[in-house]
């Protein structure tokens, strides 16, 4: 008896610690349909209205907020993504001196709170001049995500087998053509990782954000700055749909590369 | 997510020798490396720079000029010594009950139940899934839920755990709770990756060798999942000790749980009191690569970096 009780204790701890994990998700899901005046706390009915009508409260301000945090993750992301891959392809197929430096440096922006390189920003711009807006977040954005797009450009590099590329180079197959058509494609499942990564770390940034961003509303800015006066259903349709959203784009990569493995597989 | 930068850093990397010396990895690297000089390693020079600043003579409120004036260091200590030793207090408690409550978690996932890979999976995508929705959102759900009208809290005063007159939010309790679940994914992650790999036999080998249960968890298991719990530990302390959110009074915490990110976020973007943030940057930026390099050292997993 008392084995058999054993061995259930680490599953249910399993699924009451996930449950407790997914409360504040399914809270800020279910009030979505709160039937709420300006703040959203008390439960007054279940509505549609909101996801209906999200761009309709306050001139569309959680709209506008919406609409930058996507700009300035969509700008960020690119420039973060291009910049971090190219660090990474150096990183593991050349030899250079400052290896070990160049790893430590790169390391560093992970390794420092968010509020220091918010702040850090903060003086920079402050001694220069330089007024803080759209820029300002974008420019922070992309510092921070070069670091996680080179770790995980990396490790995609590292798994590529260079006598792909060498064969390309036998065939005649110029630089240009050989990165086009056989290292890029190659490279491509982890620069898009790496991309949806720098993604979603500009997309929720408020700590850097806050700091660099002058009077530009970004969605988390707008749900700190809106905290104390009462935070509009509205801006949990707009979480939930994203949040709906990422969860479909992360099963859809899972099972896409899990039949791609299968193939492969069978392809053996 | 810096999850990925530590448990990747073990990945087999290419043998030194199959690298080629060429220019072009210095084009490939330098746009990169002059991107973050500009805007990581400079804006640290012009932070400490800001925090030496004196005021202005002659200048409004708010402007300052360069000087070597290190008193700003004295003078945010003692005004802020309550709030520093504050963060170092709530991150490392919050660090310790992520810990705690993880790495059960993290040894179901990855040790049981590898028989059953799509519940694996399903598990993952259950620990990642708050990355997809604010953190703000998810924050003020907690505070919902801890409110004096709150069922959770009218129940426990029903039933006497709570005093009549107490409060959950706004106390030392919810702005702990709350680190501690913001960044248990960043503590279950690594710990995942490394429990993920472990190798059951060498668990049975233990109990061949007459090892109890507990011992064999204390000197197999433990020790083989050293770099998941320095990684995990790490990412959780880091940006718990700089996090104003959970503290902030709009959120979990109240005037007597300010942070030392709350005061840094004040000085600069309320009292404009440039130098003190900035002074307070750094001293929390040196405790905490302090703290780091000797917890790193003292685990003996230096190679991690």
């Amino acid at each position: 008896m008392k084995l058999s009780i054993g061995k259930w204790v680490l599953p249910v701890y399993t699924a009451l610690a996930l449950l407790i994990l997914m409360i504040p998700i399914g809270y800020t899901f279910v009030y979505s349909f709160n039937d709420s005046l300006k703040s959203n706390i008390t439960w007054r009915g279940f509505t549609f209205d909101k996801w209906l009508n999200v761009c309709n409260v306050q001139n569309g301000a959680v709209c506008e907020a919406f609409g930058n945090s996507i700009f300035i993750a969509v700008v960020s992301t690119i420039v973060a993504t291009t910049l971090g891959t190219m660090i990474a392809i150096a990183m593991v197929r050349y030899r250079f001196k400052f290896r070990s430096q160049l790893s430590l440096f790169l390391f560093l922006p992970m390794a420092t709170p968010e509020v220091v390189l918010g702040a850090g920003l903060a003086a920079q711009f402050l001694s220069v001049g330089v007024p803080k807006d759209m820029t300002t977040i974008i420019l922070a954005h992309t510092m921070f995500s070069i670091s996680f797009v080179v770790v995980a450009v990396k490790a995609r590099v590292a798994t590529l087998d260079p006598a792909l590329e060498e064969a390309g180079r036998d065939l005649y197959g110029s630089a240009l053509q050989v990165f086009m058509r056989i290292t890029f494609p190659l490279l491509l499942p982890g620069i898009l990782a790496a991309a949806l990564l720098s993604f979603a770390l500009s997309f929720d940034d408020f700590i850097i954000t806050n700091f660099n961003s002058g009077n530009v509303s970004t969605f988390p800015k707008y749900i700190w700055v809106s905290a104390a006066r009462g935070i509009p259903a509205e801006a949990n349709v707009v979480a939930s749909a994203v949040f709906i959203l990422a969860l479909v784009i992360v099963v859809t990569v899972q099972v896409s590369g899990a039949a791609r493995a299968k193939r492969l597989a069978k392809m053996n | 997510m810096a999850f990925a930068a530590f448990s990747s850093s073990t990945a087999p990397a290419a043998a030194d020798t199959s690298r080629k010396k060429s220019p072009v990895a210095l084009l490939l690297l330098l746009p990169g490396i002059l991107y973050l000089v500009l805007f990581f390693l400079t804006p640290l020079i012009s932070l400490l720079l800001t925090s030496l600043k004196a005021p202005s003579e002659f200048g409004d409120f708010g402007e300052f000029s360069y000087a070597f004036r290190w008193e700003n260091y004295v003078d945010v200590v003692t005004a802020y010594w309550p709030h520093i030793m504050r963060s170092f207090g709530y991150a490392i408690t919050a660090t310790f009950f992520a810990l705690i409550i993880s790495y059960p978690l993290a040894y179901f996932i990855g040790v049981k139940a590898r028989r059953w890979p799509l519940l694996q999976s399903l598990a993952l995508v259950l620990i990642i899934a708050p990355f997809f929705i604010s953190f703000l959102l998810r924050t003020l759900a907690w505070k919902q839920l801890f409110s004096d009208e709150s069922f959770l809290v009218t129940s426990l005063k029903a039933i006497s755990v709570l005093a009549p007159d107490a409060h959950v939010t706004g106390t030392a309790f919810s702005v702990i709770f709350g680190l501690t679940y913001n960044f248990i994914p960043f503590m279950t992650l690594p710990l995942y990756t490394t429990l993920e790999r472990l190798d059951v036999r060498y668990l049975e080998a233990g109990s061949d060798l007459y090892a109890s249960q507990f011992h064999v968890f204390r000197k197999v298991t433990i020790p083989l999942s050293m770099p998941g719990i320095v990684a995990g530990t790490l990412l959780t302390f880091i940006p718990a000790a700089g996090d104003y959110i959970n503290a902030s009074r709009e959120f979990l915490g109240g005037t007597g749980t300010q942070m030392i990110g709350n005061v840094i976020e004040a000085n600069f973007l309320v009292l404009q009191n440039y130098p003190a943030g900035a002074a307070l940057s750094i001293i929390l930026m040196t405790a905490i690569l302090v703290i780091v390099s000797i917890y790193v050292k003292k685990s003996g997993t230096e190679e991690l970096l």
